[in-house]
């Protein structure tokens, strides 16, 4: 019997200790809540749910602290989910079915996968809660009440207008860095840049594309490993701007810089920055606060009234650059900067 | 060398036992405190945690990650580390999905994808007692080469599920006209019994321990070190093989990009569980309980209205005390 002692302890040990940590945790939970009612959907404070693909990339960190000012203007509760990474399905289905035990009443979600979560979103809008897609679309659209997002083929296309504009008349030698494989921001980006730059996909002045994620340290390294195959490079089309900073930093290393029109789309200050330093030719500017406010400001407006959003929102895109080009609409980088979403 | 039999953890029972002196003597008693802790925490400060609906929820959000856990636990009970469960799962969700897609008929799909990850296990176990590498290393590797093949021959897409039976684990049912329940709960469940059944009533059971323990003395003892070792990645990468069938039952979309840090997912609901990452001491009943502990803490920390990166904190602060509290015992076991 004896033998049984110190097994005993160790495992009481641990329940004390898990025990403490988790009273911890529950503590942190009320202190965290405004209203200080214990969680539930009929406290009278309208709760809106937000999903986001990561909680990583800077770009969904400027959506969910817009999400989060604009719920406190209006006296709602936001609680912002996401992924732990891009392509984080499982992920985002858990964070979706817990949003819908709480008693949300509106679901805001980015979706990693266009058709990863439609069976928690079908649960979700069965019992009545409003769906909105922000930032990027379902497939089909129609598996949400309305969509809020930039038009990223739109996007994709003013890149590709952009620096054809910038290679004035020379035939492009392109390099292409896509987002996550599978990615429908990412597709729907480097399609509508090949539409705007007028190049088919498959056309031999394509010198490469690789899927750098949307970070910039596999985009220099992507950029890099091209460029040792083929340097007579003169385009960059980039997914966003980190992967156009780490492209940058590539060619530079080669001594390329100057010679090459480097892309970019997102809007956010260092890459209107990056534009003004002139790394990058031009960026895109996407509007993510927009998008935010724009879906908390139809959660309030479902919960009072009743009344529910539908069809495709475009929170628009605007090429930003110093050096306007012919036929390209676009601000500078002093507009940008006071533009610009974090 | 007796520490373990002293211990009590690694000595299949001798006979009739309570559940209390099982969970005692499987070391899940820690685990089972802090899972029926968070629990009541939860039910009291929130409304929304404490029903049937939830708790059925939280169960089928443990599934995958508990599958793959298992066959970490294997592993983990020989010492060794398996870095590379999460792909070998990923890999085969996409065997299944798109070979149907293909026009293959489902069943033999689903037979393909789990014999591709039992064949990985073999690969793995293979290595790892014919070239006696380090587990770590070997599965690190492994993790490389079949994350690189899923994507290969996932040609950068998703395929979405289009045949009933590769979804049917997540297929909701309900019990007694109230409580929701899927067959993935039912098969997880069989699989854990039948696992603890051979660990703990098994001498190929024995035989883990074991070698987790010290295999020089397993050795000593007659033990076939390098086969039992071999077996384990094995039964393993069939786990994992049934892990890929519940993904696809829970979000019906095989994605390349999915699972990423389902390898260490797996290895914090093991911890959790109370099973020693030296190997020899620990149990899957125990890895049940520390994967439920995980999904609980989402679940009731998102009901409380905490935002995921706190939750993180949180999960990641009991994975520190778990190892910390078995380093204690450990010594306090080797000082008596």
């Amino acid at each position: 019997m004896g033998r049984r002692g110190p097994v005993g302890l160790s495992a009481c040990g641990l329940a004390l200790v898990a025990a403490g940590t988790l009273a911890l945790a529950g503590a942190g939970c009320t202190s965290q809540k405004v209203g200080g009612d214990s969680a539930g959907s009929n406290d009278g404070k309208i709760k809106i749910g937000l999903v986001t693909k990561t909680d990583s990339n800077p770009y969904f960190v400027a959506l969910r602290e817009s999400a989060k000012a604009e719920a406190d203007k209006q006296g709602a509760e936001l609680v912002a989910l996401a992924g732990k990474f891009d392509g984080d399905n499982d992920g985002q289905v858990t964070a979706l079915e817990n949003l819908i035990q709480q008693g949300v009443k509106t679901i805001m979600v980015t979706p990693s996968n266009s058709t990863g979560v439609l069976g928690a979103i079908k649960q979700a809008r069965d019992r009545g809660i409003l769906v909105i897609a922000l930032d990027t679309t379902t497939q089909p659209e129609s598996a949400v009440d309305a969509t809020i997002a930039t038009d990223n083929v739109e996007a994709g296309r003013l890149q590709g207008q952009y620096v054809k504009a910038a290679l004035a008349g020379k035939d492009p030698q392109l390099i292409m860095l896509d987002g996550t494989p599978g990615s429908t921001v990412s597709e729907q980006r480097h399609n509508g840049f090949l539409q705007g730059i007028g190049l088919a996909a498959g056309d031999p002045r394509i010198l490469g594309s690789e899927p750098a994620n949307g970070e910039q340290n596999k985009a220099q390294q992507a950029t890099e490993n091209l460029l040792q195959r083929n340097s007579a490079v003169n385009a960059v089309y980039n997914l966003n701007e980190p992967t156009a900073r780490g492209a940058y930093a590539a060619l530079q290393a080669k001594g390329l810089a100057g010679q090459v029109v480097v892309g970019a789309i997102d809007g956010g200050c260092q890459g209107v920055q990056d534009v003004k330093d002139g790394r990058t030719a031009q960026t895109v500017m996407q509007y993510p606060k927009k998008m935010a406010a724009l879906g908390v400001d139809d959660a309030v407006e479902f919960a009072h009234s009743g009344k529910k959003p539908s069809g495709f929102v475009n929170t628009g895109a605007t090429v930003v650059s110093d050096k306007p080009m012919p036929g390209v609409e676009s601000k500078d980088t002093a507009w940008g900067l006071q533009n610009c979403w974090g | 060398m007796t520490t373990a039999a002293e211990s009590g953890t690694t000595t299949a029972a001798e006979g009739r036992t309570s559940v209390g002196e099982l969970l005692l003597r499987t070391r899940a008693v820690g685990p089972a405190l802090a899972l029926v802790v968070a629990v009541a925490l939860f039910s009291v400060s929130t409304k929304t945690f404490l029903n049937a609906d939830n708790l059925s929820l939280v169960v089928q959000q443990s599934l995958v990650i508990g599958t793959l856990a298992l066959g970490q636990t294997l592993v983990i009970l020989t010492n060794g580390i398996d870095l590379a469960n999460a792909s070998i799962g990923v890999l085969a969700t996409l065997v299944m999905a798109k070979m149907v897609i293909e026009g293959m008929p489902a069943w033999v799909a689903l037979a393909v994808g789990v014999l591709i990850a039992v064949g990985i296990g073999a690969i793995s176990g293979g290595v790892v007692t014919g070239l006696r590498l380090p587990p770590f290393i070997v599965t690190l590797g492994m993790f490389t080469i079949v994350t690189a093949a899923a994507r290969i021959y996932a040609v950068g897409q998703s395929y979405p599920v289009t045949d009933p039976l590769l979804a049917w684990l997540g297929t909701r049912q309900y019990l007694f006209g109230k409580i929701e329940v899927t067959f993935g709960m039912a098969l997880a469940l069989v699989m854990y019994l039948v696992l603890w059944y051979a660990l703990t009533r098994t001498s190929w059971g024995k035989h883990v321990y074991a070698v987790g323990n010290d295999p020089e003395a397993a050795r000593l003892s007659g033990i076939h070190v390098r086969r039992t070792v071999l077996s384990v990645y094995l039964v393993a990468g069939l786990v994992y093989g049934v892990a890929a069938w519940q993904a696809l039952g829970r979000v019906p979309n095989a994605d390349p990009n999915a699972f990423q840090l389902g390898n260490l997912e797996s290895i914090t609901a093991v911890v959790l569980g109370g099973t020693s990452l030296f190997g020899g001491r620990g149990s899957v009943l125990g890895t049940l309980i520390g994967a439920l502990i995980v999904a609980v803490l989402r679940s009731g920390l998102t009901q409380a209205g905490i935002d995921s990166l706190y939750q993180d904190v949180a999960t990641g602060i009991l994975v520190i005390v778990a190892v910390a509290v078995d380093r204690f015992s450990r010594g306090r076991i080797r000082d008596a």
